[in-house]
């Protein structure tokens, strides 16, 4: 019984972030890596492998800190942390791949403006103890990594044919090369929200005579 | 717990010193922790960066297998050398203003020809499957292989200026054959070789006996 | 060093790569607070502020950290100057305009953790833009940020009157329409070359 309550939010911490939490596809947090690096699957994959790293990092540090920390400069703080550990990531990124560093530019600096990871140092690490903020940073981050894969992968195969550089389409079809533009970031994402949105009005719809009864 | 920490957090204002220790704390791990990884990855990333210029500039001058730059000359150069130390070719960067982002080439002229043998977009933004086809596209990139860049008599200019023309039209050995429906990043990638070609290649020309192989081993890493 | 004409560098970050239609950045101030046009313009001129100030911030403590040898600093400064720049400009229009205060208060503090002011920083490091052509990258970033915001709003405030089916409500009609501005803003591309 004692285990099966420690095990129960445990578990709850990881799994959340994956689906029912999602920070990209429910919170609608950090947008900018999710329509700007996605236009292949391996650029969203490596994008959010290097936010998932800095996530649980960050939250890691943070939680271990947070009886140090005054609450007046824990912001500033924060940001001082995660701007630490995405530079370790740029440096890291870099020295496992120039060509990756290219195609990823800007946007991995720019990690350090992802809501989602000040939001989870602000609103889970710096209340809870280390084993559970990691598991939520662990969580959160494939979450994310997760919806930028999937963002990634539908926008390669439409817009080029084919998946993680090989080719899946026969050649009979015609890329649409919008979705490899800008703009096919904004329609892919809008297009996938509609399916969530959809499936949620579903799920709901069913549960009320369920509840009923 | 969790509630212990709000209440706990919530009390009385805590004295400065408490927040400036907090702050300088945190700075000092932040500060070893960047500056070890610094350190640690300076090495690989130094010699990523080499292997990436070598890999470009052995393209654009074919038969070459090392190179050595020179960077007294206002912008940087590189020398190619085949396997003999003779001088193969000298690579050198240019940009410009493409279709939708500046558009960075690496070239390769021969001295020895007088001709542009190779090129090589380094960065580009241009549109997918329109625009990035001076990446791709075979005829194009067949302009590049010997582009007549002679220098006219006096030395000070280019015999013929490098010249764009329409798709197929290409009859003299200076002009380049432009994309249909690329015509913009085509006409930028040509501006570009002009312009750069006009300024370096008289200098290049001229100075290419004092470009000679560094005496180390050949074999590089 | 970049030689580009200081037109070209306007055109650019306004038009042909619009910060949030092709950069996708400050998404989240593009759809939170493009709902009302009078609120999607003081925003946008609340980020121009900060951008030109922030710009040339940038690009003194560039000098600096370049001049020092420390490049792995430069994140941090970025963020730091980012933040401190927006507290600084909240104070200064506190003091200077009680009117403009109110117009653009509640935008400031919003503004640190939007992407497009550290994007413009980090960009105008990669491209090596000279003090002028940085402010002018400001500038044009900001006017580019404020016309996407304006348009987006004009187009929500007749949305609101159109039938919308209910699971495309919210995010997900917002993101088909900046797919199709962004689509149009396309037509820009080749304008910077002349």
């Amino acid at each position: 019984m004692a285990i099966e309550q420690r095990d129960a939010p445990a578990a709850d911490d990881l799994l959340k972030g994956l689906w029912r939490e999602n920070p990209v596809f429910v919170q609608l947090l950090g947008m900018c890596p999710v329509l700007a690096v996605t236009n292949s699957a391996i650029n969203g994959l490596s994008m959010g492998i290097a936010t998932l790293f800095v996530l649980v990092l960050s939250n890691t540090l943070v939680s271990l800190l947070r009886r140090a920390i005054p609450r007046e400069v824990r912001i500033a703080t924060f940001i001082l942390i995660i701007a630490s550990f995405v530079t370790v990531v740029d440096y890291l990124i870099q020295a496992v791949s120039l060509e990756l560093h290219k195609s990823l530019g800007a946007f991995i600096s720019l990690i350090v403006v992802n809501c989602l990871i000040l939001g989870r140092a602000e609103a889970f690490a710096s209340r809870h103890g280390v084993s559970r903020a990691v598991l939520d940073g662990l969580g959160m981050g494939l979450g994310f990594t997760f919806a930028l894969l999937c963002m990634g992968a539908v926008r390669e195969l439409l817009g080029s044919g084919t998946l993680f550089g090989v080719a899946v389409l026969p050649d009979a079809f015609q890329p649409w090369v919008v979705m490899v533009l800008p703009g096919g970031g904004f329609f892919t994402l809008g297009a996938l929200l509609l399916l969530i949105n959809h499936m949620q009005a579903r799920r709901a719809a069913s549960a009320i005579p369920v509840e009923q009864a | 717990m969790n509630r212990a920490d709000v209440i706990a957090t919530d009390s009385a204002p805590r004295p400065a010193w408490q927040m400036y220790r907090a702050m300088v704390g945190v700075g000092v791990v932040c500060a070893l922790l960047i500056v070890a990884v610094y350190l640690a990855t300076l090495d690989v990333i130094a010699r990523n960066q080499v292997e990436a210029l070598e890999r470009a500039v052995l393209e654009v001058v074919p038969g070459a297998v090392r190179f050595a730059q020179r960077d007294d000359l206002g912008q940087p150069v590189y020398a190619a050398f085949d396997a003999a130390g003779a001088l193969a070719g000298i690579a050198l960067e240019a940009q410009g203003m493409g279709y939708q982002d500046t558009v960075r080439i690496l070239y390769g002229y021969d001295p020895a020809r007088e001709q542009v043998v190779g090129l090589r977009v380094l960065q580009s933004r241009e549109t997918p499957g329109l625009g990035d086809r001076v990446e791709t596209d075979a005829a194009f990139r067949a302009n590049f292989a010997a582009l007549d860049v002679r220098l006219a008599p006096d030395g000070a200019g280019l015999l013929h200026p490098v010249q764009l023309v329409k798709p197929g039209e290409k009859t003299q050995a200076w002009q380049i054959d432009a994309i249909s429906g690329a015509t913009i990043t085509s006409s930028a990638v040509a501006r570009m070789l002009a312009a750069s070609a006009a300024q370096w290649v008289p200098i290049l020309h001229a100075r290419r006996a004092e470009f000679v192989a560094p005496k180390e081993a050949t074999d590089g890493d | 060093m970049n030689d580009a004409s200081l037109w070209s560098v306007f055109i650019n970050a306004s038009l042909v790569n619009n910060f949030v239609l092709a950069y996708f950045l400050g998404i989240c101030p593009f759809l939170g607070v493009s709902g009302k046009l009078a609120t999607a313009t003081r925003m946008g001129a609340a980020v121009t502020f900060v951008m030109l100030v922030a710009a040339g911030s940038a690009y003194a403590v560039n000098l600096l950290l370049e001049w020092a040898g420390v490049p792995y600093l430069r994140l941090i400064c970025y963020i730091v100057i980012i933040a401190s720049t927006v507290q600084f400009v909240e104070m200064l229009v506190k003091k200077l305009s009680r009117a403009l205060f109110r117009a653009l208060g509640i935008f400031l503090p919003l503004i640190t953790t939007n992407c497009a002011i550290l994007g413009l920083a980090l960009f105008q490091t990669n491209r090596e833009y000279d003090l002028a052509q940085s402010l002018v990258f400001a500038l044009g970033a900001g006017a580019g940020f404020t016309l996407a915001l304006v348009l987006m709003a004009g187009i929500r405030e007749k949305l609101e009157l159109a039938s919308v089916p209910d699971v495309a409500r919210g995010a997900a009609i917002t993101l088909m329409v900046a797919g199709i501005l962004s689509l149009s803003f396309m037509g820009f591309a080749g304008l910077g070359a002349g």
